[in-house]
């Protein structure tokens, strides 16, 4: 990399163009972190509503991703091999609960889970009903962010040489041994980023979770809700629980990085030319 | 870098093409922004093609959501040139912010409130008294939003009333499963058939007639809920702002309303 190009007049024009976009999103952070005091975050977090909702989030967003890494490890595997003919629908299909609208997600659950949905005949024999339960939070949660886990662990799977596959085949491995002694011990930095991200996500959900689970304290109510709905009435509540969401979400991803840089593509720290 | 810099221009020139002014006409169209609270929808909408048609060149812009979060966003510097708001509590949100003038609210129609049940009726609610049946699944809006509000008042009403059975709010509220951001949520909820009940407006009720049962809030214990309107005070446009808020208190702009299920104001 040639450094000294950077020097110079054009290289501190180069520079600014940086600063609008860095600015647009450094100045609402810090307007968040600016707008509350110490004293007074404290006292909000002492509120029970406050810390019912912080309880919440964190339990939903961890069964979440217990479960995305549960059923969303297969696919991510599967993903992994790109010879197999249905490979481009199905990555195509896990894509799209990215792109969608929350909105659209809450919406489809609701159809299909819910009392009177596709399936909720059905449930209902069973005894069970989701909407309105903290079980639809961690589904709405779930359905949105647990494509980040898959894409993530689905890199990771698809790095690891196929040799080693093989030899560990020839040396007798069933595919589960293979998965569990060759893989997962070559793939567990992509894995956990990918958790951190849907960790992340699902901390944030917020559109398909107050459609399909609605907004209950202590039971559906998560940070993002509760920031939505409590905004109006209590500015301070909704600062509080947003310097906490933005602090632990800044967390994950510096652990996604660091993770990145140390262990998954541990060449491609270089300047950008 | 060659790349790089064929990006930026290409953005470059996109950009200055959008901002390009056109033309401009001798005497811009106008637009006017209507703040109102989610329960006036179908009402505003339906008043809206008569409103443009008499005012040639005025296209109105409507904001429709729970009026906690209008008067919000007006406090916040949302440009608007009308606010109507479902109580007084949030209208006076908006006068504290300095964007309504402490006079200019009036109040231009009123709402109830009524209970509502999927058309099937799964829960087989017959009466207010059932609404304390153990399990059943009821939505309700957060206190927040102004039906919220006006639905723990009715529920405190009936506290007082014998007929109902003691800790009568308590109990209903034991089977709350939900509280809805807005109005609309909550309708939508129990006419999905997702929720045994809610508690709406009248107006919201009218607005789903076969999507949903009624039953009846008996005079005594409803709460009426006052909507007051009011121009914005630095609206651009005030006199069409005005022309507005008038046309709405008309016999005409009354008439739509009163197809909606709210009631006049007397």
């Amino acid at each position: 990399m040639n450094n000294h190009r950077h020097k110079g007049i054009r290289g501190s024009l180069w520079k600014a163009s940086l600063l609008p976009y860095l600015l647009f999103i450094l100045i609402p952070l810090f307007a968040l972190l600016a707008g509350i005091r110490p004293a007074d975050l404290a006292r909000t977090l002492q509120q029970p509503q406050v810390w019912q909702a912080v309880r919440l989030s964190l339990l939903t967003s961890a069964l979440s991703v217990l479960v995305t890494l549960l059923i969303g490890t297969p696919v991510s595997y599967y993903l992994s091999h790109r010879q197999y003919r249905a490979f481009r629908l199905m990555d195509t299909l896990v894509d799209l609960p990215t792109v969608l609208p929350p909105a659209v997600a809450g919406v489809a659950l609701l159809l299909a889970f819910g009392r009177r949905g596709l399936l909720g005949g059905w449930l209902n024999l069973l005894g069970i009903s989701l909407p309105f339960t903290t079980a639809a939070v961690v589904m709405a949660q779930t359905f949105v962010a647990a494509p980040l886990f898959i894409k993530s662990a689905a890199i990771g799977f698809s790095a690891i040489d196929c040799e080693l596959k093989k030899s560990a085949a020839l040396d007798g491995a069933n595919r589960w041994q293979t998965f569990r002694y060759i893989v997962i011990p070559m793939s567990w930095p992509s894995m956990l980023t990918g958790a951190m991200l849907t960790w992340a996500r699902a901390l944030g959900e917020f559109g398909a979770t107050i459609i399909f689970a609605g907004n209950y304290p202590g039971r559906t109510q998560t940070m993002p809700s509760a920031i939505y709905v409590g905004f109006e009435l209590d500015l301070t509540v909704a600062v509080t629980l947003s310097v906490i969401l933005v602090t632990l979400s800044f967390i994950a991803l510096v652990t996604v990085k660091w993770f990145v840089y140390h262990y998954i593509e541990p060449s491609s720290i270089e300047t950008f030319d | 870098m060659k790349k790089a810099f064929l990006f930026v221009s290409v953005f470059v020139l996109l950009l200055s093409s959008a901002c390009t002014p056109g033309a401009a006409p001798e005497r811009s169209p106008v637009t006017l922004n209507i703040l109102a609270a989610a329960s006036l929808t179908e009402a505003f909408q339906e008043m809206a093609p008569a409103f443009e048609a008499a005012h040639a060149g005025v296209t109105l812009q409507f904001n429709f959501a729970g009026s906690q979060q209008l008067a919000q966003q007006l406090a916040n510097g949302a440009p608007a040139d009308v606010f109507a708001s479902a109580n007084k509590k949030q209208m006076d949100v908006a006068v504290e912010a300095g964007r309504v003038a402490a006079d200019a609210p009036a109040s231009f129609v009123q709402n109830r409130l009524v209970i509502v049940l999927p058309p099937d009726n799964p829960a087989g609610i017959t009466s207010l008294a059932d609404l304390v049946k153990p399990g059943l699944k009821i939505v309700l809006a957060a206190k927040e939003v102004p039906v919220g509000q006006y639905a723990l008042d009715f529920l405190a009403k009936a506290d007082a009333d014998a007929s109902l059975g003691s800790g009568y709010s308590t109990r209903v509220l034991a089977n709350v499963v939900s509280y809805e951001e807005n109005v609309k949520a909550v309708l939508t909820k129990v006419s999905l058939g997702e929720a045994d009940a809610g508690i709406v407006y009248t107006s919201d009720a009218a607005s789903a007639t076969g999507e949903i049962l009624q039953i009846e809030i008996p005079d005594g214990l409803n709460v009426i809920a006052q909507y007051p309107i009011a121009v914005v005070q630095d609206s651009a446009n005030s006199d069409l702002a005005r022309a507005f808020v008038d046309w709405v208190q008309s016999s005409e702009g009354q008439k739509v309303l009163e197809k909606y299920g709210f009631l006049p104001v007397k």
